[in-house]
């Protein structure tokens, strides 16, 4: 469905993507997990036009998509949930939606109003409010449905669990799952390994702007390195004494080797 | 701010009966002359409100355009001797098309590049106004300009075209109206509220800046037609750099992202600007006219303070949110 080749990205002399291989078949829930400054964001940014890419092709259901403006690849059924939702706070939630469905010209908008609404009840009885006032839960869901709004093929999310509770952050999840039944593919980047490689069926490691890794969820969680890196799991990085000559306190672990200056004189 | 079709309807009709109510109670061609310039302001306004409150830009040249739509139709029908309808046509046409050429280049950018431009522009029309004597008549301005006229429909006195501007203000009023509240007015808000949000939702943003712009200066143009044929000559100095800044005062005052912000800002410092002229110089001895732009200043440094809505807009969220806080309290 979705391929991406050799996509290289720049911000300016800077290298942000390096030759990134990626590909998602429809039906999937493919999960992009990495560190912060991996260069997930800049991936989705130069699927959706945002960013051009210096090198490389992006092909959707056999068409081209690499040099093409944001609002133009929308209308090809490529919808992109951006980092930190972005819904228009100062429009009501109903015109955020009506907003999804810019594109569209056919008369069914007001029938999938009514579905996201059925979606998420709670932005049916916001309908009316300014979707900045809405808590960050719901503007990620309202995000969410807008971009429902322009029934895609692809549904491209930005760590939709970033500054949400865990409780949200699961419900959010159920609701990515619950998307893929009904039909759309889904591209999920996250910080939140955890919970992305919870309902993913694949997943690529993208770390300094390259793809390191890629397998299944499965595969990929039982993988050591995803598990120290990503998963909190293995090996707790133990701090040393703070010393008293040198005044540094370090990690005591094997090939890390990293000290700072005490926080306080006597504390350990 | 956003308002019902309801409210609207009920303001626009309310607008309507009081317009045609006024001319009984003006005595003198005085007070009806300022109630032309308010039409003309609120056309002006109304476009550039659009502009700044809808897809966040300033234009700091909206004389640049008025300018354009007074000489272009000067030129048709003094020169040409073409009916008044077509000057005011043409004109508004020429001057769309001038927008949407500058405009391009100056709204790709993002950020407030096009204040700066504008105001450039401003300062080099005012130059050409002056020197293309041949073209423009100089500094001593255009003269001879027919009153407007539709067959034998003659627009003479100063009754008659205050009938005629308010007429063509309601039209651009209902006009904008109608944009604000459908689907492309919905996509100057998205632009305003997160452009890259906007374009992920397939909103050409470029594209809709550029139109409303261009929609601002057509609206600039035809009230720049309207005061030639009132008028009857045209001069360099109505078109100078500080009545685009009269304009974004009008509109910031009245409230950003609202057409009746923008007739109440246009009403309201047009009124009070008279007032100051003719009150001041009673209160202290020996000031003149001009020293009204220093109490403007500090009316204009008031309502940013308490304010910085504007005075429609801000008064509207100050009452919603004193019933919200005593509906809370009950």
């Amino acid at each position: 469905m979705l391929q991406v080749r050799d996509i290289s990205t720049y911000y300016g002399q800077i290298c942000a993507l390096d030759t990134v291989n990626l590909r998602v078949r429809p039906g999937e829930i493919v999960a992009l997990i990495g560190a912060n400054g991996a260069g997930k964001t800049t991936l989705l940014n130069t699927i959706s036009g945002i960013l051009p890419a210096r090198h490389g092709e992006i092909i959707f259901e056999g068409k081209t998509l690499t040099r093409l403006g944001a609002e133009t690849v929308v209308q090809f059924g490529v919808s992109h949930i951006p980092e930190r939702r972005q819904v228009f706070g100062t429009l009501s939630v109903l015109d955020n939606l009506l907003l999804g469905a810019y594109h569209r010209r056919d008369k069914l908008v007001r029938d999938d109003i009514a579905e996201v609404f059925e979606l998420f009840p709670i932005l049916n009885k916001r309908q009316n409010q300014q979707a900045g006032t809405l808590s960050g839960g719901e503007q990620q869901m309202l995000a969410i449905a807008r971009g429902m709004m322009s029934r895609p093929k692809l549904l491209m999310l930005d760590e939709p669990s970033v500054g949400l509770a865990p409780l949200i952050v699961r419900e959010i999840m159920r609701i990515v799952a619950d998307l893929r039944t009904r039909g759309t593919t889904i591209l999920l980047v996250e910080q939140n390994a955890k919970a992305a490689l919870g309902v993913a069926d694949r997943g690529y490691v993208l770390e300094n702007g390259r793809i390191v890794l890629e397998g299944t969820a499965q595969e990929l969680m039982a993988d050591e390195g995803v598990q120290k890196a990503y998963l909190g799991k293995g090996e707790r990085l133990q701090l040393s004494r703070c010393r008293a000559d040198t005044n540094l306190v370090c990690l005591e672990n094997d090939g890390i080797n990293s000290c700072v200056v005490c926080p306080h004189k006597d504390s350990k | 701010m956003q308002f019902s079709k309801r409210t609207n309807l009920i303001a626009f009709v309310a607008l309507g009966i009081a317009l045609a109510v006024i001319p009984n109670f003006l005595t003198n061609n005085y007070q009806i002359s300022i109630m032309i310039l308010i039409a003309l302001y609120t056309i002006l306004t109304v476009g550039l409100s659009l502009l700044m409150g809808y897809a966040g830009q300033i234009s700091l040249g909206q004389a640049v355009f008025y300018g354009m739509g007074g000489y272009i139709t000067a030129w048709i029908t003094v020169k040409m001797g073409l009916p008044p309808l077509v000057g005011m046509l043409v004109a508004a046409i020429i001057t769309g098309a001038f927008a949407y050429v500058v405009g391009i280049p100056m709204l790709r950018l993002r950020g407030n590049y096009l204040a700066m431009a504008t105001l450039g522009l401003n300062v080099i029309f005012e130059l050409v106004v002056l020197q293309e004597t041949a073209w423009t008549g100089g500094p001593d301005g255009f003269q001879g300009i027919p009153k407007f006229s539709l067959g034998d429909l003659v627009f003479k006195t100063d009754r008659e075209v205050y009938v005629l501007v308010w007429i063509i203000a309601l039209i651009v009023i209902v006009l904008s109206l109608n944009i604000v509240n459908s689907r492309v007015g919905r996509a100057l808000r998205a632009v305003h509220a997160s452009e890259i949000a906007a374009e992920m939702n397939g909103v050409d943003t470029a594209h809709y800046k550029v139109a409303v712009l261009v929609l601002s200066a057509v609206y600039a143009s035809i009230a720049g037609s309207l005061y030639a044929f009132w008028n009857g000559i045209i001069s360099p100095s109505v078109y100078h750099l500080t009545f685009s800044i009269e304009l974004v005062v009008m509109v910031a005052i009245g409230g950003l992202a609202s057409v009746w912000g923008a007739i109440f800002g246009a009403a309201g410092v047009t009124l009070l600007a008279e007032f100051l002229r003719n009150v001041l110089p009673q209160l202290l001895r020996g000031a003149s006219g001009e020293q009204e732009i220093i109490a403007f200043g500090v009316i204009l440094i008031l309502v940013m303070i308490f304010l910085p809505e504007g005075l429609t807009t801000g008064s509207l969220i100050r009452i919603r949110k004193w019933r919200a806080d005593r509906a809370s309290a009950k």
